[in-house]
């Protein structure tokens, strides 16, 4: 065998391992996914998804007041958690050359290494206990926001980190001062990256349970107060799965369906919606296009 | 004639590298100087210094004099930010901002500045396309991004975007190195243009265009300045025998 054909061999085995292990990686996903769909599927009903949770396992009640309370959790959440975490890349990745960029990096990636469960702790003893709200929306959301900090901390950093310095060189020798240039040039370049980390934040606290579980509580109510406890879909799952009840149970398995399918459409929804702004952009450029043809 | 740009004492470090080693040059106003050398000789750094790109870099010093117009950039009252507008600077490598539109990227500096004014940005984008000898190649595709042309046409564009805000002064480093001959004979021409009204500096690894476009030509060996003058004589008679050796290619 010459080495020419030796070495596609090699290609050949090392490429056929790599998609082995991908199949094995994505059979416990499919497995679970097809489980979800075909438990949760025959919960579905208007009624499922608009009407609360009495929580005695009656037939016909649902789990409407658990998919908004969710949804307020994690949109107070992304208002507390994004700009800090966004603007604490930016620092670290622009500003941060320097001992206090190097403490605020370790301690990031401490916290993102921190238990969920831990974080709730402080979330109850900072807001449920010493503020003395209870246990509450704004609690959970805080619980949560802690969470995304890391993470948004850290894609944002790597986003503006993956810019090219000649870009942000090239904006500095225009005259374009140091803030505007992170402004303008490096987030637009990083965009991508930094919406990416958002929104993988957003999924990844919309599931948490633990910390919702010493910080929001539970409540069978609809409720927008943000210092009562509210429902979530994490904490319906965890509370359903422990009841005997079969109508209960099959609610769990409803919920974790809608769960997933909520973390999808965030994700799709972003997508598009970042679509659409370039349509937009490029409209407004077309104005100009057309002056300037004109003169041409 | 005025001297645009003079350095007084020049050094230039990279923590602990020293690159630039006590650098005193005049550069003509409303001339095209060029820097020639070794690879690694400090060429970059010392026009990096000329308009205060250098402290950009994690860990860069320098000491000593820069004068613009006879007023020290590096002196406390000096605003960084202002210089760059007064000297310009095009890149080895084109560096077109990939997020924005040819249009947008000729403005750039004046729109993220806060300029808002589409008549007065129109009128600036025509005519610094036109100085830098790309409007005819691009006025139908403005809208097209600003990495979307050729590696030539890319160049001419950060010209172009350099020119936009108006500065007295140029640098240019190896601006040509990764173009073709056609449009390395593009941007002499532009340069041969430029020079009424503007002062060019520029870096180049090409004996032959240091030769046809410079007016004077400093030889830089190993961070310091062996010979300045005018590129005739440099090329010709050189005082020192290392320029001669390097010039005539028997070097090292
Ligand atoms: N980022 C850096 N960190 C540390 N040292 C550097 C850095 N950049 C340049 N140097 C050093 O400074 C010296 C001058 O570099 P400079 O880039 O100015 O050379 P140059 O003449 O432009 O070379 P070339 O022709 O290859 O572009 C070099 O010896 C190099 O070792
Ligand atoms: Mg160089």
């Amino acid at each position: 065998m010459n080495t020419y054909e030796y070495r596609k061999l090699k290609n050949t085995l090392a490429s056929g391992l790599a998609l082995a292990c991908v199949i094995l990686a994505l059979i416990p996903l499919i497995y679970i996914l097809a489980e979800v769909v075909m438990k949760g599927a025959p919960a579905m009903s208007w009624e499922f998804l608009t009407r609360r949770t009495t929580g005695t396992g009656e037939p016909g009640e649902g789990i409407g007041n658990a998919i908004f309370g969710t949804l307020l959790l994690v949109f107070y959440a992304a208002l507390i958690g994004l700009p800090i975490g966004i603007l604490t890349g930016i620092y670290v990745s622009e500003y941060g050359n320097n001992k206090l960029g190097t403490i605020v990096r370790f301690f990031n990636d401490v916290l993102a290494n921190f238990p969920s469960i831990v974080v709730g702790l402080l979330a109850y003893a900072l807001v449920v206990a010493y503020l003395n709200v209870g246990f509450s929306l704004i609690a959970g959301s805080v619980a949560l926001a802690i969470i995304m900090i890391p993470i948004v901390a850290n894609t944002t950093e790597e986003a503006l980190r993956m810019v090219p310095n000649s870009l942000r060189e090239g904006a500095l020798a225009l005259g374009v001062p140091r803030w505007r240039t992170v402004l303008k040039v490096m987030l637009a370049n990083g965009r991508a990256g930094i919406v990416t980390g958002a929104l993988l934040a957003v999924a990844r606290v919309s599931g948490e349970t633990a910390p919702l579980l010493l910080t929001a509580f539970y409540s069978s109510y609809w409720s927008l107060s943000p210092t009562e406890p509210i429902a979530s879909l994490p904490l319906t799952i965890f509370r359903n799965f422990n009841s005997p009840s079969e109508v209960l149970l099959q609610q769990a398995w409803g919920a974790a369906l809608v769960l997933i399918l909520l973390v999808l459409t965030l994700n799709i929804g972003v997508r598009l919606l970042m679509k659409s702004k370039a349509k937009k952009s490029k409209a407004v450029k077309m104005k100009w296009m057309t002056r300037l043809s004109r003169k041409a | 004639m005025d001297d645009k740009i003079v350095t007084q004492g020049l050094n230039a470090y990279f923590g602990d590298v020293h690159a630039i080693k006590g650098i005193d040059i005049h550069i003509p106003s409303n001339a095209i100087t060029a820097i020639i050398g070794p690879s690694g000789c400090g060429k970059s750094t010392l026009i990096r210094c000329m308009n205060r790109m250098h402290e950009v870099m994690r860990g860069a010093r320098v000491t000593g004099k820069v004068l613009l117009d006879g007023q020290d950039i590096y002196s406390s009252q000096m605003d960084p930010v202002l210089v760059r507008t007064k000297v310009g600077m095009v890149f080895q490598k084109p560096n077109p901002f990939p997020t924005m539109s040819i249009y947008d990227n000729v403005v750039a500096g004046m729109r993220l500045n806060g300029e808002r004014n589409w008549r007065k940005l129109d009128a600036v984008v025509e005519r610094s396309l036109k100085l830098a000898a790309l409007w005819d190649e691009v006025k139908h595709q403005l809208d097209a991004s600003g990495v979307s042309i050729s590696g030539g046409q890319q160049q001419r564009l950060c010209i172009a975007r350099a020119l936009a805000v108006e500065p007295e002064a140029l640098l240019l480093d190896e601006p040509c190195s990764a173009l073709d001959p056609i449009a390395t004979a593009k941007i002499e021409d532009l340069l041969f243009d430029l020079k009424d009204k503007y002062t060019i500096v520029i870096v180049t690894h090409n004996m032959q265009q240091a030769a046809r476009v410079a007016d004077f030509t400093a030889f830089m060996y190993l961070g310091e300045l062996v010979e300045f003058g005018v590129t005739k004589k440099v090329f010709e008679n050189p005082d020192k025998e290392l320029t001669e050796k390097y010039i005539t290619g028997r070097f090292g």
